[in-house]
């Protein structure tokens, strides 16, 4: 008995869904045009752009705004693939990613997928620079105002020490996508420091973080344009000067690093296939402070990249423009 | 044993030979006394050679070894579009695979055709998980099942969510695909399973950032890649279970079988194949939970779902959005964990209640069916069946609440836990680590042999020799030196925390329900999300990484000591209760004892977890073949390093592994 | 050691000794370890204990040079301690372990040399076997488990049920067609793996202590049902067993086994009569003499001054059956056999058993 009643109930919970189904045709249906509008169209021209995006905010605010111009303005359908930087160009020669829109430098990858393999080209600079260099918190530039000098810095090689430095002034490394000439600039400078590996951008951006909400005496490895940066604003250590070369035998640094271009690097293929997307990247080009603004967007006010993006070209209407016409 | 301590100038080998025999026979004082002799030589020796022959290289230094790995990569990289073994094999493989996880995503997680969602939307999803749930599980399961998506839709993650449900599916699929057979091949088979436990050993321990981008060049960018690399991880505990389900079938009952006369396909699918059945889910179970662990490493060759949300929350220290999606992995862990372990219980339990059962099961699972067929259809046709309704509202409450916990603790604990880290690095991090580091090679080689086969036997004392000259090979031995004091403290930390809690839980049931989903918490919630308040609290040190390791391992260790005290034969507790036994007495001459068994595995899993993450210790400041991995990872010219640096956590988890399990098996008996 | 006694079978079973033995083995050894087969060839290592055979050879001997035959419907014992071999020693009888040499004639045909297929035909039709641990499929019910050698022949469904039902009604299991085997006590599950090797009427059924596992009241009846169903279907069966009450309960003959060799075989008031060592004499110590001797044992033969003219008896019956007549006849009894007097058998005799102080000689 008991058995049948259940399963009437049960067929009765059925009977009610449909009868929901039917009388709920106030919900709009799938593919409806009014509902989901999906892009503007677009003309066929463009077709698929693949974007990398390497896993920094400053790329992203990059590849943010070219998205958001190549489907707004050029009607691309843009894929954004999220990819380290070495995997990034990788794709090139398999022809799933078209193009690299924030290149620090990496010679190392230049010179084996654009001499060598020739699967990738240089599409020009973004007109950002980017600055790497030994940074420390604001207060303790303030407070010790000569630490900016690397002359200085032995005098509080003892501040510095942790229970990583072994009994030396500790000076936190590494990012490790990026070359360091660390170790070989504290041997040659002379100076009384360890290079203790973080490990990570955000095991440095944690340690600065703190450095200055609590006073604490960190120096380490960083770089520019950051979106940490309009947060905490690190002031930058003087090296020697850089001379041309005088980073040549990486064993023999003794000088701080260059200034890097920041540069766009796309497909061979892409290059030559005559995409709007293309014409796009290579005419792309904004200063630091462009960078930042989006960046602040992203990191600080969490905004998604779409909108920071929509944001920043609606008031530079001007200087997207010039990238497209 | 003094003249041995004193005439120490060769070799321990020669050493441990006069030692073995007291050893055989079993008595533990003298195995202890031999260790600490063998410590002691160490020490001695140290103090003499200090700083001598300790091949150590530099962050950017590179071995000929390193440089032969990179031209290999190099190679395949530059003739993957000529050789034929990727036009014909690899490709393939991709392609099978794409379309596979191009199939599923469409029907749940992307837009699909000339549809801007998927095929089935929210509501179909739901109503499928809590279908299947209770028709393979029971129905408060399926409850949990509802209630789960319900909330990863409520997080405002649906759509992640999906993307990372789609990739683990088809990655389990494929993985069981293989391992299943191969697992009743390798239990089948000892000569099998000889030869294929050194490559599961490899599977599970080789950090996945050195093939990653291999893979890449194997598989492309997309689906399969992320498949794979989520497979290669993520097959091994079935495999591994499968084998030993098969073997743990009773002889009897397959002697039995033979002698009526059963071929041996008529045993395998009618006695062995039915009787592990339940075991294999238990593997299956693992899989899955190996697969979800991988999410978020996946997301760096562009996998879609939760790990990529973890990952750029990362990039700007959200912890809130990181904890966020981080919770949407464990409610899916949990949900996909609980329904698996009532799946393998559900013919036991269908059994228990006899007949009347099965009578109202069926017609009732027809109108189940009937219901989620509608749900699916609603859902497939309308946008609000289609799209998980609201903004996530729940979703920003966990974000903004993780954000101020993190916030409290970090400005309220940072005194306590630089005080502790200060002293746990200075006291004992250090020390060990300079007597690893700066003792010469063989020095180091020999006494670590030389522990081999105190304690574990020739065996373990050959795999232990073998290892560490393959060891000095890599070129990293320095680095692995750091990594192996790191593990090593970092497991005796996990010890004490498996001890002091598996032991509570064992002996409470209800201490075990009210810590045990915690636990699984802590195994599955990626370390990513948790690594920002550690160092928040700790500062890019090994000490973080430490912590992070014992977060991950702990719960294993706990787990496995729980069930060991619980195994405890209540007969005995009962005589050592009646002899006069206090608490005290009972745990510390009785349980743990009796639980030695556990107490070994607890060990060899609790170091073994604690290797598999010495990657993410490289992340927050732990340096040495962590930071090696992850820089080959991240700069062509260091791959070769990052290879031989991931070769050399193998190796470290390959020994330790044979020397504990070989311990194990000589108390054991 | 091994003493065969020429004493003519107890209890009347159809086995007359022209008949041929339904399983004959010779020379039979199995030798665990590396090198096995050379152990059995050679005069020295055969003639080592099987401590010395550990120490020289690291091999162990489980089995060393047995040798008997199985009459059609005998039931055959095979008895010893644990770690006497007797458990290898069956499962080489089927080849469910490989002998090491040897020769096993089941019905005139050498089973070492059946090939894989044939084996697996004669473990289909001619034997089964009860195992001490049973070794039931959990996942199945009670008629699917007494079905499964029906179904690995390739039975149909139906009618393999309809006999696994039968089956299960013959070892009084109906009722329970359709429980699962953790659903039923031990004595139960048992009786599902007897009706599974009933099930498909083999010539032989092996025991491998199918009830040492079992309560001592459950072990008692599943013995009285064994002995029923041997009077009820007559198949030959060979029993293992470490129990001498059931061995001489249920044996016809009986073969002692110790470190892999025989000690003794033969009937059970062989054993007790004339046991062949002080190992088999310590073993039936216990045993009340009295329910296993027959007046054979304790005759002796006329003496001057005997009165013939007595009650007559047969040799072959139990000293306790005999007691009653022995005692309330006023003569001695004559002992004939074929109408030949044999011996008698006075009160004294009769005492020296019941009382149990008989020695042993």
């Amino acid at each position: 008995m008991a058995r049948q009643a259940r399963q009437w109930r049960v067929g009765a919970a059925g009977i009610a869904v449909l009868g929901l189904t039917l009388t709920a045709c106030g919900g709009a249906k799938v593919g409806d045009s009014s509902s989901e509008a999906g892009g503007s169209g677009g003309s066929g021209k463009c077709g698929t752009f693949n974007l990398a995006v390497n896993p920094w905010v400053g790329y992203e605010a990059n590849a943010a705004v070219i998205a958001y111009v190549a489907e707004q303005d050029l009607g691309c359908k843009v894929t954004k693939k999220d990819l380290k930087e070495e995997i990034a160009w990788q794709g090139f020669g398999t022809g799933e990613v078209d193009a690299v829109v924030e290149n620090w430098g990496h010679d190392d990858l230049k010179k084996k997928y654009i001499t060598g393999q020739k699967t990738a080209v240089d599409a020009g600079p973004t007109g950002n620079e980017g600055l790497i260099g030994w940074y420390v918190p604001p207060w303790l530039a303030k407070a010790h105002p000569d630490i900016l000098d690397w002359n200085n810095l032995d005098k509080y090689a003892a501040e510095f020490k942790t229970s990583e430095s072994g009994g030396k002034g500790q000076l936190l490394d590494g990012d490790p996508s990026f070359v360091t000439n660390d170790e070989a600039l504290v041997k040659n400078l002379q100076l009384d420091f360890k290079v203790v590996y973080a490990g990570s951008e955000t095991a440095l951006i944690q340690a600065f973080r703190k450095a200055e909400k609590d006073k604490e005496w960190v120096i380490g490895y960083f770089y520019e344009p950051q979106w940490f940066m309009s947060e905490v604003p690190l002031e930058k250590v003087k090296l020697p000067e850089y001379k041309d070369g005088c980073d040549a035998d990486a064993e023999k640094v003794a000088c701080d690093y260059p200034v890097y271009k920041l540069d766009k690097i796309v497909s061979a293929k892409f290059a030559k296939s005559g995409s709007p997307a293309y014409d796009l990247v290579k005419n792309f080009s904004w200063t630091n402070d462009d960078q930042n603004v989006v960046a602040k967007y992203i990191a600080v006010d969490k905004m998604t990249p779409e909108a920071a993006a929509k944001k920043w070209v609606e008031a530079n209407r001007d200087k997207v423009d010039a990238w497209i016409k | 044993m003094t003249v041995t301590v004193e005439k120490a100038e060769k070799p321990e080998q020669t050493q441990v030979v006069e030692q073995d025999a007291p050893v055989r026979s079993g008595r533990g004082v003298s195995r202890s006394m031999v260790v600490g002799a063998i410590l002691l030589v160490w020490l001695v020796l140290f103090a003499v050679l200090r700083g001598r022959q300790t091949l150590s290289l530099a962050a950017a230094d590179l071995t000929d070894l390193h440089r032969w790995f990179n031209d290999v990569n190099d190679s395949i990289g530059a003739n993957r579009d000529s050789n034929p073994l990727f036009l014909y094999f690899f490709n393939e493989i991709r392609l099978v695979i794409d379309s596979l996880v191009t199939f599923v995503q469409e029907l749940i997680s992307q837009p699909s055709a000339d549809r801007p969602v998927p095929q089935i939307g929210w509501l179909g999803v739901v109503g499928i998980a809590g279908y299947v749930s209770w028709a393979m599980g029971n129905w408060r399961v399926a409850l949990l099942a509802v209630a789960g998506f319900t909330f990863l839709g409520l997080q405002g993650l649906w759509q992640e969510s999906m993307d990372t449900l789609a990739l683990t599916v088809s990655a389990v699929f494929v993985a069981l695909l293989f391992a299943i057979p191969l697992g009743v091949w390798a239990g089948l088979s000892d000569r099998f399973n000889r030869i294929a436990t050194p490559f599961l050993d490899f599977m599970q321990t080789m950090p996945t950032f050195v093939y990653l981008a291999p893979l890449t060049l194997f598989f492309l960018i997309g689906p399969a890649s992320a498949t794979i690399a989520t497979l290669i991880y993520a097959a091994p505990p079935a495999m591994r279970i499968t084998a030993h389900a098969i073997r743990s079938v009773p002889k009897t009952t397959v002697e039995a079988a033979d002698s009526l006369g059963a071929t041996r396909r008529q045993s395998l699918t009618k006695v062995l194949l039915p009787m592990s059945k339940q075991t294999v889910v238990m593997g299956v179970n693992q899989t899955i939970m190996a697969a979800l662990a991988m999410v978020t490493i996946a997301a760096l060759i562009d996998a879609p779902g939760l790990g990529k949300t973890v990952i750029q929350a990362l990039q700007s220290l959200d912890v809130g959005t990181a904890f966020n999606a981080g919770l949407a992995i464990v409610v899916m862990a949990i949900v996909l964990d609980r329904v698996t372990t009532a799946a393998s219980g559900r013919e036991e339990a269908a059994r228990r209640s006899k007949n009347r059962f099965p009578a109202w099961r069926r017609p009732l699972l027809g109108v189940g069916a009937a219901v989620t067929a509608v749900l699916i259809y609603l859902s497939h046709t309308y946008v609000w069946g289609a799209e998980f309704p609201g903004e996530g509202g729940v979703g920003s409450a966990i974000s903004s609440g993780a954000d101020t916990v993190t916030t409290w603790a970090q400005d309220n604990l940072s005194g306590v836990t630089n005080a502790f880290r200060d002293a746990l690095t200075n006291g004992l991090l250090n020390p060990f680590q300079t007597l690893l580091t700066d003792s010469p090679w063989w020095l180091v080689g020999a006494a670590l042999i030389a522990l081999g086969v105190v304690l574990g036997g020739w065996r373990a004392g050959i795999t232990t020799a073998v290892c560490v000259a393959l060891l000095v090979g890599t070129g990293v031995w320095s680095d692995s030196m750091t990594t192996l004091a790191s593990t090593v403290v970092a497991t005796v930390l996990v010890m004490l925390l498996g001890i002091v809690f598996g032991v509570w839980m064992g002996r409470s049931a209800l201490v075990d329900r009210l810590l045990r989903p915690s636990l699984d918490a802590a195994q599955v919630m990626p370390p990513f999300v948790y690594l920002v308040p550690f160092l928040a609290l700790f500062g890019a040190t090994r000490f973080t990484a430490i912590v992070a390791a014992v977060v991950y391992a702990a719960p294993v260790a706990m787990k496995i000591i729980a069930d060991g005290v619980r195994n405890v034969p209540a007969t005995t507790v009962e005589a050592a209760t009646s002899a006069g036994c206090n608490t005290w007495q009972i745990i510390t001459k009785v349980q743990l004892p009796m639980a030695r068994g556990a107490l070994t595995l607890a060990t060899n899993q609790g170091l073994i977890y604690v290797l598999s993450m010495v990657v993410v210790g490289g992340l927050v400041g732990a340096g040495a073949l962590g930071y090696d991995v992850v820089a080959g990872f991240s700069q062509g010219q260091l791959y070769g390093k990052g290879l031989a640096a991931g070769l050399a956590i193998v190796l470290l988890g390959v020994m330790f592994d044979r020397i504990t399990q070989a311990a194990a098996r000589r108390t054991g008996a | 050691m091994t003493t065969q006694t020429e004493v003519p079978q107890r209890r009347g079973t159809p086995q007359d000794s022209g008949s041929t033995p339904v399983i004959s083995v010779r020379r039979l050894w199995k030798v665990f370890g590396p090198k096995a087969d050379q152990v059995p060839d050679s005069d020295e290592l055969c003639g080592l204990t099987r401590r010395e055979l550990m120490d020289r050879t690291g091999c162990t001997a489980a089995v060393r040079d047995v040798h008997f035959d199985v009459s059609p419907g005998e039931v055959f014992v095979v008895m010893g301690l644990s770690g006497s071999g007797k458990s290898t020693l069956v499962r080489c009888l089927t080849r469910l372990i490989e002998p090491t040499a040897g020769e096993i004639v089941f019905e005139g045909e050498d089973i070492r040399q059946a090939d894989a297929k044939r084996l697996r035909d004669l473990r289909r039709r001619k034997f089964s076997m009860v195992f001490q641990h049973f070794g039931l499929l959990p996942h199945r019910r009670v008629v699917d488990n007494v079905s499964f050698g029906l179904e690995i022949r390739g039975m149909g469904r139906s009618e393999r049920t309809r006999r696994a039902q039968e089956v299960v009604e013959l070892v009084g299991l109906a009722g329970y067609e359709n429980s699962f085997p953790d659903q039923l006590s031990g004595g139960m599950q048992q009786r599902v793996g007897l009706a599974r090797a009933l099930a498909g009427d083999p010539d032989v059924l092996f025991f491998d202590e199918p009830f040492s596992a079992l309560d001592p009241l459950i072990r008692r009846d599943m013995q009285n049902e064994v002995i029923r169903l041997h009077h009820e279907v007559g198949k030959t069966m060979v029993f293992i067993t470490h129990d001498l009450s059931e061995a001489l309960k249920l044996g016809d003959r009986i073969l002692i086994m110790r470190d892999g060799k025989m000690v003794q075989c033969g009937t059970g008031d062989e054993l007790v009569g004339a046991p062949a060592d002080d190992y088999v004499r310590e073993f039936v110590k216990d045993v009340p003499r009295g329910d296993v001797l027959t007046l054979r044992w304790i005759m002796r033969p006329p003496a001057d001054g005997d009165e013939l003219d007595g009650p007559e008896l047969g040799p072959d019956v139990v000293v306790k059956e005999a007691t009653r007549a022995v005692l309330a006849a006023d003569k001695p009894v004559k002992v004939v056999d074929n109408g030949k007097l044999l011996g008698i058998v006075g009160d004294e005799e009769i005492l020296a058993v019941v009382a149990g102080h008989e020695g042993g000689a």
